[in-house]
């Protein structure tokens, strides 16, 4: 049993109409992994997950919770989620929310030590509709945590908490964790999966551009980016050590790198290279520069990140 | 990472079967149910407070004028009738609630629990016919603080019918829950059933309004539970009713779960 994947999704695709949401995801989960589902609005997060909850069929591709389908998992009550938005129900209070939930479950957890956990004792007797959407997130973490569930999945699990309900929220993630809860989560804040995850996995337009822990990927996101005046394509640029990406743009060219120093050297000494430029990525561009959509959608990304990438450079 | 003594009571997250007994079926459940639907005091005015004053309008004025045979008065004819009017009103709201869990996603949050289809439409049958009795008994104590009295006989089998008969139109809520979107489906259902009132002979006899109408009205939903709860007073009898009784039921049942699929796929 042990050995069993509490994800196994493989080649997952999913196109809405003509929108490929989904273009060929695989990931494998293993039981007490924290992963952080991390990717820009729109990268395929939460169509991904509806496809692990079995809320809805992928067009190609399998998936497996704990060795059966996600409907047989559901059904043994060993996965629970936290939605985004919506599956509460306003004309209840929070209490009552928790209750209901254990009801549909062999042997839950206390509802009074879930409440505690989740930080919303003090509101028990609230009506639903009468919660903030901080409040409602915390109570929608206390029902999945009503049922002790083997797989955890959270869809921007900390939308609208403040900053202590977020610290709040992922201390009780990281205790279960310790007892060999799965949790898996989406979420666009870098700081969250630098944080919390053991492994991130970055989503770029429905395909996962890097799968690693934080500090791996928070390498593929440091470097430097240097930018010269240069008078042909040098070819020998790609071929310089932790060149990550070489794009000439007429009389310019920008190269990302991890070695800015050998750059420069090779720039100043075997080229032509004039007016040299040298800047620093920090984690926030480097999110960006493996998940930002190519030429066509540059527009609405903030302006140091309007560089071209091709997807085989992102992906370094 | 933290280790307080309650860490330490919970043991490693084990994945075995955590199934609810009886598919999900339990007292928390229909009692939390229940509460939700005492809450809605526009739906608990329609199926309560409504009816009460029909008959406070409609009944008094009949109250002693005694029906052919001279043992019961026309005010119990009219009690009868709105008593089934209330509890098939009172029902009906109950099931068309889910609409309103549909909108706010709660249908998809019990997708991801191990709770049976079949038990969560046990649970709002049950409900709805909770909510129905409680129209009955609200209905015959206006009557008897009005000094319409029914014998026990009477009380029981038109009590029974109203009572169990809403089912018909638990069902029939839940179809049309299912069905229409958003929060407003009462205000659709409500002028349909004021019309399958009339058509049922609930709000006066249907023989009142012609050969034709009474030849339509014999197929509609109301008109065989209206016919039975009354037959302790008019003292007649056709099997008929109860075929149109249990087709209806059988009508809505197939409905609701045919609507319930819909949306489970859809979502």
């Amino acid at each position: 049993m042990n050995n069993l994947l509490a994800v196994d999704a493989k080649g997952l695709h999913k196109n809405f109409g003509s929108v490929q949401a989904v273009r060929g995801i695989d990931l494998q989960v293993a039981p007490g992994e924290v992963v952080a589902f991390l990717g820009p609005n729109g990268a395929g997060k939460t169509t991904t997950i509806d496809m692990i909850l079995g809320l809805s069929q992928p067009g190609k591709g399998t998936v497996s919770v704990y060795g059966g389908t996600p409907r047989q998992a559901i059904a043994r009550g060993q996965v629970a989620a936290v939605m985004q938005t919506g599956g509460l129900l306003k004309d209840i209070t929070v209490k009552e929310s928790v209750q209901l939930t254990a009801a549909m479950f062999d042997s839950p957890r206390p509802v009074v030590e879930v409440l505690e956990r989740a930080g919303i004792a003090e509101l028990a007797d609230r009506r639903v509709e009468k919660c903030s959407g901080g409040q409602q997130q915390r109570l929608r973490f206390a029902m999945a945590l009503v049922s002790d569930p083997g797989l955890m999945i959270l869809d921007e699990p900390t939308t609208g908490m403040d900053v202590t309900g977020r610290r709040d929220f992922w201390q009780a993630i990281r205790q279960d964790a310790h007892r060999g809860r799965t949790v898996v989560f989406a979420t666009h804040y870098l700081e969250e999966a630098d944080s919390y995850a053991d492994r991130v996995v970055l989503v770029r337009k429905g395909r996962i551009v890097a799968d690693g822990t934080a500090a791996q990927i928070k390498n593929l996101a440091s470097g430097r980016t240097v930018r010269a005046a240069l008078s042909h394509d040098d070819p020998r640029l790609a071929l310089l050590p932790e060149v990550d990406s070489v794009e000439h743009d007429g009389a310019r060219v920008t190269i990302r790198t991890r070695e800015s120093d050998a750059v420069l050297r090779f720039l100043l000494t075997e080229t032509d290279a004039h007016d040299l430029e040298v800047t620093a990525n920090n984690l926030e561009d480097a999110f960006v520069a493996l998940t930002s959509d190519e030429a066509e959608d540059i527009a609405s990304l903030p302006e140091t990140a309007a560089e071209p990438r091709t997807e085989s450079e992102a992906r370094a | 990472m933290s280790t307080t003594s309650t860490d330490e009571q919970r043991a490693a997250i084990n994945l075995v079967d955590r199934r609810p007994a009886r598919g999900g079926v339990n007292g928390t459940f229909l009692w939390i149910e229940i509460k939700r639907l005492v809450r809605n005091r526009r739906s608990l005015i329609f199926t309560l407070v409504v009816p009460a004053i029909f008959f406070a309008i409609f009944g008094l004025a009949n109250k002693n004028q005694m029906m052919p045979g001279g043992q019961h008065s026309y005010g119990e004819y009219i009690l009868i009738s709105l008593t089934v009017y209330a509890a098939m009103t009172s029902a009906t709201a109950s099931g068309a609630q889910v609409a309103v869990e549909r909108a706010q996603g709660w249908s998809r949050q019990l997708r991801l629990t191990p709770l049976q289809p079949g038990a969560y439409i046990v649970i709002k049958a049950v409900a709805a016919l909770v909510m129905s009795f409680i129209s009955v008994v609200a209905q015959f104590t206006v009557g008897a603080l009005f000094g319409v009295h029914l014998d026990t006989g009477t009380l029981i089998a038109a009590g029974l019918t109203a009572w169990l008969g809403s089912l018909v139109f638990a069902a029939l809520g839940l179809m049309a829950g299912y069905l229409m979107p958003s929060q407003n489906v009462m205000q659709l259902l409500g002028p349909v059933l004021a019309i399958l009132a009339m058509l049922g002979g609930l709000f006066m006899p249907v023989q009142i309004m012609g050969d034709t109408f009474v030849e339509i009205a014999k197929w509609t939903p109301a008109y065989g539970i209206g016919q039975i709860a009354r037959s302790p007073l008019t003292q007649d009898w056709n099997w008929i009713w109860v075929l149109n009784a249990g087709i209806w039921l059988v009508v809505f049942a197939v409905g609701a779960a045919l609507a319930f699929r819909r949306d489970t796929k859809r979502v």
